[in-house]
């Protein structure tokens, strides 16, 4: 199909935006003009389709158009900060869905010609479909809708067998190409089961980079059908995203020192007993966090996803405000993977209204807890845990943690006494000078605010 | 398409995306993730495409699915890194 040269330029035009946009969201200051330019090139690209000469199905298209993007135009507005990292998911599974049902197409019309075009069209369709079921047990887990990992026995087992089975298929499908409805139906069934089964046993800590490999394979499964389909800005936009996305996958794996395969094949658990662990819990109350951070030079708070889930960034905030007039230095340590995204907690204190500059990274802040009078930690567990610098038998040993016990006194706010995600115990908690103070983050940060204003 | 050509495409544009990523501080990562999730909506296009081309009802079924998913994923991952992007602003508390 030879295109007009006005539909050809448009779509040139939107990939090269695309791009331009993403350049721009590699920094702060220019990110909300870059997703802005990358809006205006998935317009220009969109309307362009619709004046391809002889395309059918035009009033259906429109419909189509309006209902999925109203739907989502509309949720995506409503949905909260904390809720963005499901939201990420769902849309993300959508595009997979769509490059899967794409690939759909070609295979039913028998469209698929030559051997590369349709090894690329099952190649998309499979990972395509994985993303789709995979996005979406994400989403729900994240969402609260589905409370436990499941585990079926001999799951690694059985991921092995589905993966194999749904690469057989796949190849069955291009050595009899064109190939039967069944065959085709049944490559579909296995790869969307495969998407479930993977994702189901994936326990909330380890999500961000989950999503982020699932964003990853969209783009690739974009790109691919963007070849079958002869349309290179899909393959640009598409395979873009998936290096960007495979590149920052990896490099949030690197942060919780746990290879991919890790993640996708063996649930975290404690590998045996671990150091004993000395000393006891010493709890504290609101008023006396308040005074040890009131009459502090330097205190550095470390937030977690505990802070994400009562929703306290903006007491917290509040709580900042009060001390720094009070003239306490107050700075924000972010880990990695704290959240559910990386980022999360950037995003979440951005809301709140906290400035960037007031937020470091692990790197730029762990030789500053030293000097620190107090390191408060607000729902952040396993980052700190000084078990990962000295433990080897911890299943999280060797994974970078924010240096927290090296502050002068730690503050430990926790809903309970329970361990972290990965199960393991926080040699933190029980040092001399670490309290707990126990509650959910925002009620104890707004009582440790009213504290401080009694204090003056 | 010639495969060849396509092949370079491909290969550049895999360059461009790692470069991309790769300067990108770590507050920008969740935006940043949502941002690219926006830009593979582009997959609407495709499915336009597609569904252009359908004749039997079957091929306009998933063809309008396809169209739908993928605005969705335009849309949705449009508005909500543009939320979140809006939000970062330098010290004026």
């Amino acid at each position: 199909m030879s295109l007009p040269i006005y539909v050809q330029g448009a779509w040139f035009l939107g990939a090269a935006l695309f791009i331009f946009g993403l350049k721009g969201m590699s920094s702060p200051a220019s990110a909300r003009k870059g997703i802005v330019i990358a809006g205006y090139g998935m317009l220009i690209a969109i309307a362009a389709t619709f004046l391809i000469p002889g395309l059918k199905n035009l009033a259906l298209m429109a419909v189509a158009l309006a209902v999925g993007g109203a739907a989502a135009w509309i949720s995506g507005q409503k949905v909260k900060m904390t809720d963005m990292p499901q939201m990420v998911a769902i849309y993300n599974g959508m595009g997979g869905g769509a490059a899967a049902a794409i690939a759909a197409i070609e295979f039913a019309r028998g469209d698929t010609h030559s051997t590369v075009t349709t090894i690329l069209a099952v190649v998309g369709a499979l990972i395509g479909a994985v993303s789709f079921t995979g996005s979406c047990i994400a989403w729900a887990k994240l969402q609260g809708v589905l409370k436990k990992a499941y585990r079926l026995p001999a799951q690694n087992t059985i991921n092995v067998l589905l993966a194999l089975n749904a690469i057989g298929l796949g190849a069955a499908m291009v050595v009899m190409a064109p190939a039967k409805p069944e065959l085709i139906l049944f490559f579909f069934a296995v790869s969307l089961v495969l998407g479930l089964i993977v994702t189901l046993p994936i326990g909330g800590a380890d999500m961000p980079v989950v999503i982020s490999l699932f964003n990853a394979f969209t783009g690739l499964a974009v790109g691919f059908e963007g070849y079958v389909l002869g349309n290179p800005a899909l393959i640009i936009a598409g395979i873009v995203v998936g290096a960007a996305g495979t590149l920052l996958t990896q490099l949030m794996a690197k942060a919780m020192n746990r290879p991919l395969t890790n993640i996708l094949f063996t649930p975290m658990v404690a590998s045996g007993p671990g150091e004993a662990i000395s000393g006891s819990m010493k709890e504290v109350g609101a008023i006396d966090a308040a005074a040890m951070m009131r009459y502090a030079s330097k205190v550095i708070i470390v937030p977690g996803y505990g802070m994400a889930v009562a929703h306290a960034q903006h007491k917290v905030w509040e709580m900042t405000s009060i001390l720094e007039e009070a003239g306490v230095e107050v700075k924000f340590a972010i880990h990695p993977v704290a959240g559910r995204m990386p980022g999360h907690m950037n995003v979440l204190l951005a809301e709140a209204g906290v400035p960037y500059d007031k937020i470091f990274d692990l790197e730029e802040i762990n030789g500053e807890f030293g000097q620190a009078d107090v390191a408060l930690i607000i729902g952040a567990n396993d980052v700190v845990n000084p078990s990962a610098r000295t433990d080897k038998a911890s299943p999280i040993y060797g994974m970078p943690i924010l240096n927290a016990d090296q502050a002068q006194n730690v503050i430990v706010i926790k809903r309970g006494k329970g361990t972290g995600y990965s199960g393991v115990e926080n040699a933190l908690f029980y040092t001399d000078n670490c309290r707990m103070l126990y509650g959910d983050a925002q009620p104890m940060a707004g009582e440790i605010i009213q504290h401080l204003k009694a204090m003056g | 398409m010639d495969g060849l050509l396509a092949l370079y495409i491909f290969m550049l544009a895999a360059f461009t995306g790692y470069e991309i990523i790769a300067k990108v501080p770590v507050i920008l990562h969740t935006p940043l993730m949502s941002g690219s999730n926006f830009i593979h909506g582009v997959v609407v296009v495709g499915a336009m495409i597609a569904l252009g081309n359908a004749d039997t009802v079957l091929e306009q079924a998933i063809g309008f699915f396809a169209v739908a998913l993928g605005a969705a994923n335009a849309a949705g991952g449009y508005v909500v890194t543009e939320r979140m992007l809006g939000m970062f602003k330098k010290k004026e508390a």
